[in-house]
């Protein structure tokens, strides 16, 4: 009995109707072992250095600008009195929406059966980690004297001062530090088995150390498989309202003021979509370059760019639909001031900012209703990161809006400084730089779940008929040839 | 465990038998099942479906743990929380609104609920499976170093009253499997 008796035939045939496979090119499970840990433990490639000391320059361009902000305090940014949030709350946003997808990848598609998400889900789930960090790194930042940050906690200090429950900027701080902890979980548990195949290879003392502890010693039991599959499935069962309400509460922080251009209904629905809609171009910005790089083309193929490309042209209409109902509610509401919000979005000091988000968000995802686009990992590629750029600027749109606001006396124009730029460079470093440590030290792809979508997993699939040490007759010889 | 009363140091782990498919893996936890063992386990690469139910084993009770700790660690401690300091702790009117707005004490208390809940599924999920456990006798088997890859196996223990070195062996081999090994303890 060898492992490899089934034919190519079978293994390319899809249950659902003619679909293309989700593992391609005829691999068996020890395949898919290998081209995952192969990057892991290959000596290191100069790319990745090269890509490494990079992001290490630009986080070390944070680091400075975190440095010089605590000392000096957040005067060194280009705040002003009617715009007393700038890009800190902009990069915030823009951050956290990035983590969207790898939670809706690993919790929301995982409901829903969705297979395809086990080549993606591992890499976004670990975007998703480290663009929570990005995110968090702001709101610290941005309240200045960060030595006073326990004040955001739920702690009693000396004179008895609680925190203001009723304050979305707190329902902030819950939300967004318990997605990046729920995050962490649901990544770490989905981490264990393929922990345990790293440390089944490993050569080195060290790394087997290390991976072994982290594993947990985990043996790949059955009845342990009956309590993991129970838990992922709760995590992901929890993670999905989490992430829903994440952005949702994020959005409070801007609908719930008294604002015009803020104070309205649609901002949670609205920011969901846009999340979720950045998120998945991050995502395309991040694995398409990657599988090339690391070889991984067969395990996320074309079909997972063109899914995901899909859902940037659902999101990326949903967006779209959400500018123009805020434009269509400020006419039928009636308010002086709401409509002119937002005609002075359209055709105010800013109106080079919103036009760029019109044209990265609403006209960019449109081009992928063409299939071709779809399928075409340059041009998913490039579009992607004009979304990116879209999403960016859709942030610095709404909270620029603070600008004019209700008394024209108070108007002001905000223009940020090099430290602002510092900030948000800085931030991209962070988010290299955790990203390329997760390429070089941990598999990239969720092994043990992608072998578990693959055609052979199944115990009851055609292919092993003919493999069935002769107890059920002679009749499979006929399914051998019907294969052939 | 009287059996092994005589030679209580050289009792081994038990068996381990390696299979090469999901399929051949799955026939056989069939027959392990029927022939009335107890102390046994299947050991795959991934999570193979179905398999709890040729090996006849119970549904998972981390549902529970996570509900508990979601209800009682979250849900019920976060708004009370929440409650005490607006009525009693720190008093503050804002917009006229009652002392008791309950409806603004909502969103902690989901997030708070969340992540209790999460925290009660990994860690019934260890606790049940009693992990961590970094050292284990089945690691003695250098084969087995492949149920992470692309290999299957079926481990009996010594301590299952069935067990019996040779014949459970025989049995083994019967189902299918190529090598069979007896894994020290």
């Amino acid at each position: 009995m060898s492992t490899k008796v089934y034919t190519e035939t079978h293994q390319l045939s899809d249950p659902v109707a003619e679909r293309a496979p989700l593992v391609l090119g005829g691999l068996d499970f020890h395949d898919v072992t290998e081209m995952v840990a192969r990057p892991v433990e290959d000596k290191i490639q100069p790319l990745w250095v090269v890509a490494f000391l990079g992001a290490l320059t630009l986080l070390g361009v944070y680091g400075i600008s975190v440095v010089w902000l605590v000392w000096e305090g957040t005067g060194i940014w280009g705040l002003n009195n009617p715009v007393d949030w700038g890009w800190a709350i902009v990069n915030f946003v823009f951050w956290v929406g990035i983590g969207h997808a790898g939670t809706l990848i690993s919790a929301i598609l995982f409901l829903f059966r969705q297979k395809w998400r086990t080549g993606i889900n591992r890499a976004a789930e670990a975007m998703t980690l480290f663009a929570v960090a990005c995110a968090l790194s702001f709101p610290t930042i941005h309240v200045g004297r960060i030595w006073l940050l326990p004040w955001v906690f739920p702690i009693p200090n000396q004179m008895w001062a609680w925190p203001n429950f009723r304050s979305p900027l707190l329902w902030d701080v819950f939300a967004v530090s318990i997605y990046g902890t729920v995050s962490l979980l649901f990544w770490y548990t989905g981490l264990i088995p393929d922990l345990a195949t790293m440390r089944d290879r490993a050569k080195g003392k060290i790394a087997r150390f290390a991976y072994g502890f982290f594993a947990l010693g985990w043996r790949g039991s059955h009845r342990h498989w009956i309590n993991y599959e129970s838990a992922y499935g709760i995590l992901a069962g929890l993670s999905t309202p989490l992430v829903l309400s994440v952005h949702t509460i994020v959005s409070f922080d801007f609908a719930v003021s008294q604002i015009p251009g803020w104070h309205t209904t649609i901002f949670p629905p609205y920011f969901v979509a846009g999340a979720v809609f950045s998120g998945f171009a991050m995502v395309l910005t991040l694995m398409i370059p990657a599988r090339v790089i690391f070889q991984m083309t067969e395990l996320i193929t074309i079909r997972h760019i063109e899914n995901m490309a899909k859902i940037i042209l659902l999101t990326g209409s949903l967006v779209g639909y959400a500018y123009a109902m805020e434009f269509f509610i400020a006419w039928y509401s009636g308010n002086p001031y709401e409509q002119f919000a937002f005609v002075n979005r359209m055709f105010g000091p800013y109106w080079w900012a919103y036009w760029i988000m019109i044209s990265c968000n609403v006209i960019t995802p449109q081009m992928f209703w063409v299939k071709k686009f779809r399928t075409t990992p340059i041009i998913v590629f490039v579009l992607s990161i004009f979304v990116n750029i879209g999403m960016w600027f859709e942030r610095f749109v709404i909270t620029i809006t603070l600008s004019a606001d209700y008394l024209p006396s108070s108007w002001g124009y905000y223009r940020p400084t090099i430290w602002d730029l510092g900030c948000l460079i800085g931030s991209f470093g962070l988010f290299f730089t955790l990203f390329l440590l997760f390429l070089k030290f941990l598999p990239m792809v969720a092994i043990a779940e992608v072998k578990s979508v693959m055609p052979q997993a199944n115990p009851h699939w055609d292919g092993y008929h003919h493999d069935d040490h002769g107890h059920d007759g002679g009749d499979h010889d006929t399914h051998d040839e019907e294969a052939a | 465990m009287s059996s092994a009363a005589t030679s209580t140091t050289a009792q081994p782990y038990g068996l381990l038998a390696e299979f090469d498919n999901p399929a051949e893996l799955y026939h056989a936890c069939e027959k392990v099942r029927d022939e009335g063992y107890q102390k046994w386990d299947a050991h795959t690469p991934f999570p193979v479906h179905g398999l709890e139910d040729a090996m006849g084993a119970p549904r998972s009770k981390v549902p529970w743990v996570s509900l508990v700790f979601a209800l009682f660690g979250g849900t019920i401690p976060a708004f009370a929380l929440q409650s005490w300091v607006a009525v009693e702790a720190s008093r503050q009117v804002i917009s006229g609104k009652p002392m008791l707005s309950w409806q603004a004490f909502i969103p902690v208390t989901f997030e708070v609920s969340v992540l209790l809940g999460a925290i009660g599924a990994l860690l019934g999920m260890l606790i049940f499976n009693r992990l961590p456990q970094l050292y284990h006798s089945l690691f003695h088997s250098e084969r087995f170093e492949r149920f992470s890859d692309d290999k299957f196996f079926i481990s009996i223990e010594s301590r299952d009253p069935k067990f019996d070195a040779e014949g459970t062996a025989a049995f083994l081999r019967a189902l299918g499997s190529d090598h069979v090994e007896l894994v020290e303890d």
